[in-house]
């Protein structure tokens, strides 16, 4: 203890290594892997949900499971999968980025990562318990969330661990930002990823806890006798929905903030060209965190609420529509007229704004409370946050990990394979989601094992793309493992127009970036 | 190699966070079995809670220890007094979830199940005979009929309480700044007396409402708010108390110098948001 360094120690040998480290490129790693089967596991569950919906009539699962199958794919993909690669992302890339030694509280870092694995242990280990997993649908809406068996308190306190988790990593990450910045990096001179990370770790500080108060009401509701969502005791189960989606909506943003900042930084790097409106883009992130607190009850407009109330909270919601058009927009300007070129992050940046472009699109559509009693729980629903969620934030994360990932391990990824995945990610993916707006303009209600007649053949195209993005995610797999083991070598600067700190490291950077803070002019 | 005095401390691989993991896991596991009602699960639950306190321990004895060593620049204390408030707004949001039920229940979802509001009056095909507004155990009588607790006699006690062990904290805090560590430590005696006075009120206060006037977990939202809120206030208090304990120890040890005690701002930053949110529920769950 007495002879501790902050420099000249490198990793530890073994798998202990990977249990007891301090290091940020550790815990990324770890973060990253995490998510990646999480992903693959969440995928499985998707592929389960398309193969039941391949024909009408009960085919394959029985209904609870088939439940039970969307419940725990959501849960997987939005705190299995997408916010532990993007904390993986933060972990690698912000120390890099800013010139800081390491993450500013590393011990609470390996923390905070190694809740998660029990966190999702405990989670699908209530598949194996007295009335299987939950089948509520990953809102956990009361009743029908209480009327589940043995597994409810393990899914509850696998909800409390996740979210200590995404709490502590992000004072991690807001600390780290505030307080470990090179000489000269003023805020305005972050990158952007920094910049919507920062919004985003403080949407999750303000936020997870209210999730965590839902819960625990759900559990003493449950086991406690308390009438919080129960009519009969005076409480109200719309209580709940008010509660949660106070969470739930700054959580989309959580998901969805970090994927600005990825693109933002790809995409300079291969138009050649700066950034275009800097500074617009993060006043456009502030305000879209800012209207994320007072827009949370259009997810339940049909719920029965006062007019007064819809025309507020739908008026609210079509305002993030103009700092999301100006990101948009920006975009595009950066591209303008750049020399641009088509690597696969590229190609995954480009892809990001148009679908996710037209998820926000279907979002605005949704916002129209009246038109909403038509859209509420339909197909049209999974359509718009499948556009948003698989096309804008897994599709960032793809990005990412392209345009990292030679910088990461020191090796170029395979360009024809990466080319080739994006291209059958993208057709397949729309086969697979684009049909679903129909079915749900004409009707098909969310979250049933069997479906009318009318509408099995959108149903069935939309499998056949689901079957196929599923499967080419098994050559993400293989290119990043491929990258990993070997390859061409990738020089520091990687991109010829990458602009930042973490390009003047090398590539692999080594185990501790900046021990003698750079000055950044 | 000694660590240079400028360099921002990076600490060796440790195995306590991965037993805190582990810690906390036992604990919930535990938790959910007895909730369950498992023969194990208490069992469990409290080896879990042993293995926490054990790694808490662990843990600050760490940082402690690296803390008198030196290891620690201006740019670490930073941190962990950003990383402290950032914790107590996670605090805050969390307290924000029940005191949002409660104004809910109170400002909209009673009404309407009296019929206010709406014009629909669905409260009528069920429950045509409720009418009680406030406090209500619901249109089922939830629990049976209860009494609440008025607010002028032990709550308005623990509130004087509390506002004085602000007081006697900051007093002590001024102590510390002037290096005079005999009324630091006395000061922060003082302060966890009042806070354990303080828990003494609230357990007898709980004792009388579930004897006496039948105030129970289950008298409908009444009780539920009422006992949400005050509970996870009072196991704060129990934390923060605690948590006093511990810098009194090491104030007496003369841990602590006029420019050097972070430890003790952050458990005092803690204590007076324990004590604001004590604020928010004299008002809104006890006086209005």
């Amino acid at each position: 203890m007495s002879t501790a360094t902050a420099d000249h120690h490198g990793p530890a040998r073994g798998l202990m290594r990977w249990v007891t480290t301090t290091n940020h490129k550790d815990i990324g790693s770890l973060y990253l892997l995490f998510a990646l089967i999480m992903f693959l596991i969440g995928g499985a569950m998707a592929m389960v949900i398309r193969a039941e919906l391949f024909q009408p009539g009960l085919q394959l699962v029985d209904p609870q499971f088939f439940n039970s199958m969307t419940t725990v794919h959501a849960l997987l993909m939005i705190f299995g999968a997408v916010m532990p690669a993007f904390t993986g992302l933060a972990n690698w890339l912000i120390p890099m980025q800013i010139g800081a030694p390491d993450m500013a509280l590393p011990r609470l870092n390996n923390f905070s990562f190694w809740l998660l694995p029990f966190a999702f242990t405990m989670l699908l280990s209530t598949f194996f318990m007295n009335g299987g997993g939950p089948a509520s649908g990953w809102t956990l809406y009361p009743p029908l969330s209480l009327q589940m068996d043995a597994g409810f308190p393990f899914m509850i306190f696998a909800i409390h661990l996740a979210g200590i988790s995404s709490i502590m990593g992000s004072i991690n990450v807001i600390v780290t930002i505030l307080n470990m910045r090179a000489p000269g990096m003023t805020l305005m001179k972050m990158p952007l990823f920094v910049w919507t990370w920062l919004i985003t770790a403080y949407l999750l500080i303000a936020t997870m806890p209210v999730l965590a108060g839902a819960v625990t009401m759900l559990l003493t509701d449950k086991f406690a006798g308390t009438s919080f969502f129960s009519a009969a005791g005076g409480g109200d189960p719309v209580m709940y929905q008010h509660i949660f989606w106070f969470f739930g909506h700054p959580e989309v943003y959580i998901l969805i903030l970090p994927a600005f900042g990825i693109v933002s930084a790809i995409l300079p790097t291969f138009a050649r060209k700066p950034l275009f409106g800097y500074s617009s883009m993060v006043y456009a992130t502030a305000s879209i965190a800012f209207l994320s607190f007072i827009v949370w009850a259009h997810h339940m407009f049909t719920v029965g609420m006062p007019v007064v109330g819809e025309l507020f909270f739908m008026y609210a919601t079509m305002m993030i529509a103009v700092p999301t058009g100006v990101k948009v927009f920006n975009w595009i300007s950066t591209m303008w007229r750049g020399s641009m070129t088509f690597e696969t992050p590229m190609l995954f940046a480009v892809g990001f704004i148009i679908m996710f472009t037209i998820g926000g699109f279907s979002g605005l559509m949704l916002s129209i409370a009246p038109a909403d009693f038509q859209y509420h729980d339909t197909y049209f629903v999974v359509a718009h946050f499948h556009y948003v969620l698989v096309t804008g934030a897994i599709y960032s994360i793809m990005a990412a990990v392209y345009y990292w990932l030679p910088k990461w391990t020191g090796h170029m990824y395979d360009e024809r394979l990466g080319k080739l995945h994006f291209w059958i990610s993208t057709i397949s993916v729309n086969v697979l989601f684009f049909p679903q707006h129909f079915l749900g303009l004409a009707g098909m209600p969310r979250r049933i094992p069997d479906y009318s007649v009318q509408f099995a053949d959108w149903n069935m195209i939309s499998s056949l793309g689901g079957f196929v993005f599923g499967l080419s995610q098994l050559m993400f797999v293989w290119i990043i493992f491929k990258a990993i083991r070997g390859g061409r070598k990738a020089t520091d600067q990687v991109w010829e127009g990458a602009q930042g700190l973490e390009w003047t490291l090398s590539s692999p950077p080594p185990y501790h970036s900046f021990n003698q803070p750079p000055t950044v002019r | 190699m000694t660590h240079s005095a400028d360099a921002y401390y990076v600490p060796h691989s440790s195995y306590l966070p991965i037993i805190a993991s582990i810690a906390l896991t036992v604990s919930v596991v535990g938790a959910a079995c007895w909730f369950n009602g498992t023969a194990s699960g208490p069992m469990t639950f409290y080896i879990g809670l042993a293995m926490v306190l054990a790694m808490l321990f662990g843990w600050f004895n760490t940082v402690v220890k690296e803390n008198l060593c030196g290891l620690y620049n201006a740019q670490v204390d930073r941190s962990f007094r950003q990383g402290m408030m950032w914790f107590i707004f996670s605090e805050v949001m969390f307290f924000a979830a029940f005191f949002g039920a409660l104004f809910y229940a109170r400002v909209l979802s009673v009404p309407w199940l009296l019929g206010d509001a709406t014009g629909l009056a669905t409260h009528l095909f069920l429950w045509q005979d409720y009418n009680e507004y406030w406090p209500t155990n619901g249109p089922a009588n939830a629990g049976g009929d209860f009494q609440t607790i008025g607010a002028w006699g032990i709550p308005a006690l623990n509130t004087t309480l509390l506002l004085a062990s602000g007081i006697t904290l900051t007093l002590s805090h001024h102590a510390l700044k002037a290096a005079d560590n005999a009324r630091t430590v006395w000061w922060l005696i003082a302060t966890v007396a009042l806070g354990s006075v303080f828990l003494g009120f609230q357990a007898y206060e709980y004792i009388h409402a579930y004897q006496d006037l039948n105030l129970t977990l289950a008298s409908g939202v009444y009780g539920s708010t009422f006992f949400m809120l005050t509970g996870f206030h009072g196991f704060h208090v129990a934390l923060g108390t605690a948590m006093l304990i511990v810098i009194t120890i090491r104030a007496a040890r003369r841990h602590f110098t006029p420019d050097n005690h972070f430890a003790f701002e952050g458990v005092a930053w803690y204590w007076h948001f324990v004590d604001v949110v004590w604020l928010g529920l004299f008002i809104f769950v006890y006086v209005l």
